[in-house]
């Protein structure tokens, strides 16, 4: 389970979070919708543990945790394969997972090339890939869909959908059509605070 | 022609330019004494590589310069990841390595000569050279790992050993290299020019120092010649081996 308290957190001069609570069980969807710059992902941060509350509560219980940033984050000296096992043990069949989930995410064809190589939708598609890969309890992903054209986004949602099963979801979106078509509960964010 | 054969043609044209005007030089002096000519100074050179001694001699230097920079790399990599933890261990250490860069060698070299044994100095000078070079590239390389995959490793919890190889390293390395590139010839040169002050037994210091005090200035040349040929040997076959150790985790940079 995740668990925010009463969550507040200055950065700067500015309150980015105003006493934000929110409880995410697993099999759980929620969607963070609101206007950009309003601590959508400061929130997401605090939720995986990277940054601190000011005062309030964060815990998370999940052991395995996958995240799709609004960057790709990948490691530009590795092939899009070894972007995949960088989160995957070093057992041999993870080679067998990683050459699935590229398939999945249609990036079969370009699993031996480096993340400068991929446009960016490709590049995106990888981390989801990676993150698809862990086989996550909770999945975190931040507008994960930028960069792809609608029909991918439609596949790579499919994609999403299918493999969550019984993983939570906690997804930062602009679309209210994508929360919905990933079975989310749609809560919106303003200033800092859930409205 | 293939390209890389043509630079090769005109790094051949390039050498025998000066080999000319070297030759003419020699000429207009007219005296070996003075400046001896190319082809006296290879004779002499191939004559000295005839002697069991002039292989033995070149040995050690080579040792004893080497141990000193090995030592400089792997204490610049641990100092580097030290600092890279402590600020205040970094404000402390800064201004040491700023001044040891800016500090001439030769004062170096006569302070050593009085808190060391004379065998210990050239490889204490070389060490001291490669340091700061070392310590700050891979500062600088440790400094600059991307936060953000740092936090890519937290959220997924990588183990230690994975981060060290996965981003670490890679991100290191590249740092390191240019590093050995730039400190590898300053550490040979530093380390030769310690054995000309002090010389040690069996040096290419002492050898340069003994044609020097009896005026054997073609022998002066050669052995100068056999610095500068191990000086390019050395440096081509390390930064070979260093690109080679790099190419596993950063061969795409």
């Amino acid at each position: 389970m995740l668990e925010l308290r009463e969550v507040f957190l200055r950065l700067g001069d500015k309150q980015v979070l105003r006493g934000c609570g929110l409880r995410l069980s697993a099999g759980e969807r929620i969607a963070l919708m609101g206007p950009s710059g309003c601590g959508k992902t400061t929130l997401l941060r605090v939720a995986l543990g990277l940054q601190a509350p000011d005062s309030g509560e964060a815990r998370c219980s999940f052991r395995r945790i996958g995240a799709v940033f609004q960057e790709p984050r990948l490691l530009g000296w590795c092939t899009a394969e070894e972007n995949i096992n960088l989160v995957l043990s070093d057992k041999a069949e993870t080679m067998r997972d990683a050459a699935f989930w590229l398939d999945a995410l249609e990036l079969g064809e370009v699993r031996t090339l480096y993340p400068d190589e991929l446009s960016g939708g490709m590049q995106q598609r990888l981390s989801i890939a990676r993150a698809l890969a862990l086989r996550p309890e909770l999945l975190v992903m931040d507008e994960p869909f930028k960069a792809m054209d609608e029909a991918l986004v439609l596949r790579v949602r499919q994609t999403v959908e299918r493999s969550l099963s019984a993983a939570a979801l906690l997804l930062v979106t602009h679309s209210e059509e994508e929360a919905q078509a990933l079975g989310c509960r749609i809560l919106r964010f303003k200033d800092g605070r859930f409205e | 022609m293939r390209p890389p054969l043509r630079k090769t043609l005109r790094a051949l044209a390039v050498l025998l330019f000066w080999l000319l005007i070297w030759q003419l030089a020699a000429v207009l002096a007219g005296q070996e004494l003075l400046l001896p000519s190319p082809p006296q100074v290879a004779r002499r050179l191939l004559l000295l590589a005839g002697e069991g001694e002039f292989w033995l001699t070149l040995g050690r230097s080579i040792l004893r310069v080497l141990a000193g920079i090995v030592s400089a790399v792997l204490l610049g990599i641990v100092l580097a990841l030290l600092t890279h933890r402590s600020a205040a261990l970094r404000a402390l250490l800064s201004p040491l390595m700023t001044l040891v860069k800016s500090t001439p060698v030769a004062s170096f070299i006569i302070l050593a000569l009085v808190w060391l044994g004379r065998d210990v100095v050239p490889l204490f000078i070389a060490a001291l050279m490669v340091l700061p070079v070392v310590w700050a590239n891979v500062s600088a390389g440790l400094d600059g790992i991307d936060p953000q995959l740092l936090e890519l490793a937290r959220v997924y919890r990588l183990p230690r050993g994975r981060v060290l190889r996965r981003i670490t390293l890679p991100s290191v390395l590249p740092h390191l290299r240019a590093a050995l590139c730039s400190a590898l010839g300053l550490g040979w040169k530093a380390g030769v020019a310690a054995e000309v002050l002090t010389v040690p037994a069996r040096s290419i210091g002492k050898r340069i120092y003994e044609a020097k005090v009896y005026l054997e200035t073609t022998e002066l040349f050669a052995w100068t010649a056999a610095v500068v040929l191990l000086s390019l040997v050395i440096e081509g076959l390390l930064l070979r081996l260093v690109k080679g150790l790099g190419k596993g985790e950063n061969g795409h940079a």
